[in-house]
């Protein structure tokens, strides 16, 4: 039969209904999948029992081949075998200069998309990608005994929209639904439960293998912002593998001049030196030379003095990184340790000491990223009660459409946490109007021309009607992402259309504060400006309908006097509307109301005449 | 009346009760749905509810409402290893047919 996991209480899934659900770190050099089950996030090996997959895709002969295999071929066919893409992820040709590091792939650049010469043929930087999340996703869902229900993959925290896209991208091609993705700082201090403590501002310090990244986060109601990032996209372990293989040559007597083979070997036996003294004060280093041994040992206080500057490079970064959020070293309340080099003692004794606080350490460094990950799609998959649903983004600006006068109905409300989807019923404003434009914009101001815009597109085809009883659905959908889908529905012809858009896009903190303290300054303006717009409306709105009316039947049902009356008080109306005093606009209005009264009322009768012409009482009785 | 577990099960029980740092036990049950009648519930337990069967296996404390019991008396609660996948496996003797999966069944 089969296998079952144990739910949060009231949250057992009907059978066949798992709601299986997979973080994804998909990392430069090693990538990782984790699940929550039972209660507990782990990551998921192969039948191997490893669970780093290496980022590695090789284009063979005879198939795609990812991970520690493919990594083995890079020596031997390297044309062919694809490493760190997550650098190549949503860039240009013309990006790929600036990067600085020359790759050893035969780049077809004369598209957009950089495009890498495999014998299998060219491929995309996505559809490597997407070669990773698919064998990530055959294990989780091999390990998990069913499909998944969806995905929440990391992205660093300085990706780009053009980076993210194309991570969602390669995800969609590898056939997973991404719930969102997440930032990596963010997803360690989720696997820590930072963000089911207090409000407070924390770092992530992650040293891998190649790249060191910094960030500052605040937790503010549950979100995570990220105040600041810096780094050093060229130092990481490896230059502490290269330090010390260096220091092991000038002992050994070696000079500069040794050969490729021998220059893997000495970096293959400082990495293990390396993780020794990460447990042991000192090593032993046995060296095979041409003409010999080497035999040497090396205590941890001289590894520490090799790697020190090393350290101080990050610790530099920090510093920047802490000015940048304008906060001091001593706000922090944490520090999460991420990447494998967080192992070597002398990095986690430098951090304390930089940030005063015992850094944390818990969580395998190298697994975090995707254990946060995995608590976030456990949640987002909808395995967790609601009340623990954590909440991870909000909408920063209001978001509406532009109303007739120019005035701003105001959809999703700012602060609204995301996903969100809202819907409002709008109607046409003309007899016979077969075409809508809609206009969405953002901001907390009452008129549109004090908001953001967003987007405009025309909803055609509604079949002609009178004023209002065309019904038609405007849903706004904030995905996880933040991207917004509009999409207008007239309900009783089925016509529809819509558009995506990236609300935050181009807009930075300051402009969002700013325009949140315009709001405020001009609350009263704007309630002023709504209500004028509004009696505006309403009488534009009643002289068109008087018009369409007397022209209808004005010549039957009025005689000359009454007739007069009405068209005076209608110009009054019109000149009245045309000022800036609202409530001379509802009097006119009200006035003008009043004349026509007889006039409504006679029509009424004519229109109940004309539809009883005919027929029987009693045929009106049954209904 | 009586529902037991295997060592692996009360081992995985305890580990997984104490990750999640609260909690008083697992709670069995059935559910009417499912492809073949009834289906297994299987969850942590916050707190007892009124007429609740208390049983203490292992050193881990199985709940369970009494009308769920009566479908479930006599069942072991294993953990076994299937491949890749681990997880939990009702071994119910009153089950007299299930569906393909096993995820649902009949008395």
């Amino acid at each position: 039969m089969a296998l079952l996991q144990i739910a949060e209480p009231g949250q057992s899934a009907a059978p066949h209904q798992h709601k299986l659900a997979a973080g994804i770190d998909l990392g430069t050099t090693n990538s990782l999948v984790a699940t929550v089950r039972s209660g507990m996030a782990i990551t998921l090996p192969d039948g191997a029992g490893r669970h780093l997959l290496p980022s590695v895709v090789r284009y063979a002969a005879e198939g795609i081949v990812v991970g520690d295999e493919a990594k083995s071929a890079a020596v031997d066919d390297p044309l062919n075998t694809v490493q760190s893409v997550k650098r190549l992820m949503g860039r240009g040709v013309a990006d790929l200069k600036t990067l600085g590091t020359t790759l050893p792939y035969d780049i077809d650049g004369s598209e957009a998309v950089p495009r890498i010469r495999t014998r299998r043929g060219e491929v995309t930087p996505v559809e490597v990608s997407a070669e990773i999340l698919k064998a990530l996703a055959k294990r989780a869902s091999e390990t998990l005994g069913g499909e998944l229900t969806g995905v929440v993959i990391t992205v660093p925290a300085y990706f780009d929209d053009a980076q993210r896209q194309a991570t969602k991208d390669a995800a969609k091609l590898a056939g997973l639904h991404v719930f969102r993705l997440l930032n990596e700082p963010t997803a360690a201090a989720v696997a820590y439960g930072l963000d089911q403590g207090a409000e407070g501002i924390h770092a992530v310090y992650d040293l891998g293998g190649g790249t060191f990244d910094i960030s500052i986060l605040r937790l503010h109601r549950g979100v995570f912002e990220v105040m600041s990032t810096g780094g050093d996209s060229a130092l990481g372990g490896d230059d502490f593998d290269r330090v010390l293989a260096q220091w092991i040559m000038a002992q050994a007597g070696l000079g500069d001049d040794i050969d490729p083979v021998m220059q893997r070997r000495l970096t293959r036996l400082a990495t293990g030196i390396k993780e020794q003294l990460s447990s042991d004060e000192s090593a032993e280093i046995h060296l095979e030379l041409p003409n010999g041994h080497w035999r040497g040992s090396i205590d941890r206080e001289t590894f520490n003095q090799l790697i020190d500057p090393l350290i101080a490079k990050t610790l530099a970064a920090c510093r920047r990184a802490l000015r940048d959020a304008g906060v001091t070293a001593e706000e922090i309340e944490d520090v999460v340790m991420v990447g494998g080099s967080t192992r070597v003692p002398r990095v986690r004794e430098r951090v304390g000491e930089l940030f005063k606080t015992e850094p944390r350490v818990d969580i395998d460094p190298d697994r975090v990223v995707a254990i946060g990950a995995a608590i976030q799609a456990d949640v987002l998959a909808g395995n967790k009660p609601d009340a623990e649903m954590l909440l991870l983004d909000v909408i920063s600006l209001s978001l509406g459409m532009e109303t007739m006068g120019g005035l701003v109905e105001r959809i999703v409300p700012r602060n609204t946490t995301i996903p969100v989807a809202r819907a409002q019923a709008f109607t046409t404003f003309k007899d016979g109007q077969t075409a809508l434009a809609l206009h969405v914009v953002q901001g907390e101001r009452d008129l549109v021309s004090d908001c953001r815009s967003l987007a405009r597109f025309e909803l055609r085809g509604i079949p002609p009607m009178v004023a209002g009883a065309a019904r038609i659905r405007v849903t706004f959908e904030v995905d996880a992402d933040g991207l917004l889908n509009v999409t207008a529905l007239e309900e009783t012809s089925g016509v529809k259309t819509g558009v995506v858009v990236k609300p935050s896009y181009g807009l930075s903190d300051s402009e969002v504060e700013r325009m949140l303290r315009d709001s405020i300054a001009h609350a009263e303006d704007d309630m002023a400006a709504r209500r004028l717009r509004e009696e505006q409306v309403e009488a534009e709105r009643v002289v068109e309908a008087l018009r369409a009316a007397l022209a209808q039947d004005g010549e039957q049902l009025l005689d000359a006097g009454e007739r007069a009356g009405i068209e005076q008080a209608l110009k009054h109306l019109i000149e009245t509307a045309a000022g800036e005093n609202h409530l001379a606009i509802k009097r006119a209005r009200e006035a003008l109301e009043k004349v026509c009264e007889p006039y409504v009322e006679r029509r009424m009768n004519a229109s109940v005449r004309q539809a009883m012409a005919g027929h029987k009482l009693d045929e009106f009785e049954e209904k | 009346m009586a529902i037991t577990l295997t060592e692996a099960a009360a081992n995985h029980v305890a580990k997984f009760l104490k990750n999640r740092g609260k909690g008083v036990g697992l709670r069995l049950g059935v559910k009417t749905s499912g492809c073949s009648g009834m289906a297994y519930l299987l969850e942590f337990a916050d707190e007892l509810v009124e007429g609740d069967q208390v049983f203490e296996d292992h050193g881990v404390k199985v709940i369970i409402d009494p009308k769920s019991l009566a479908y479930l008396d006599g069942t072991e609660l294993d953990f076994v290893k299937e491949g890749l996948n681990e997880g939990f496996k009702f071994n119910n003797p009153n089950v007299k047919g299930q569906c393909g999966c096993g995820e649902s069944f009949q008395v």
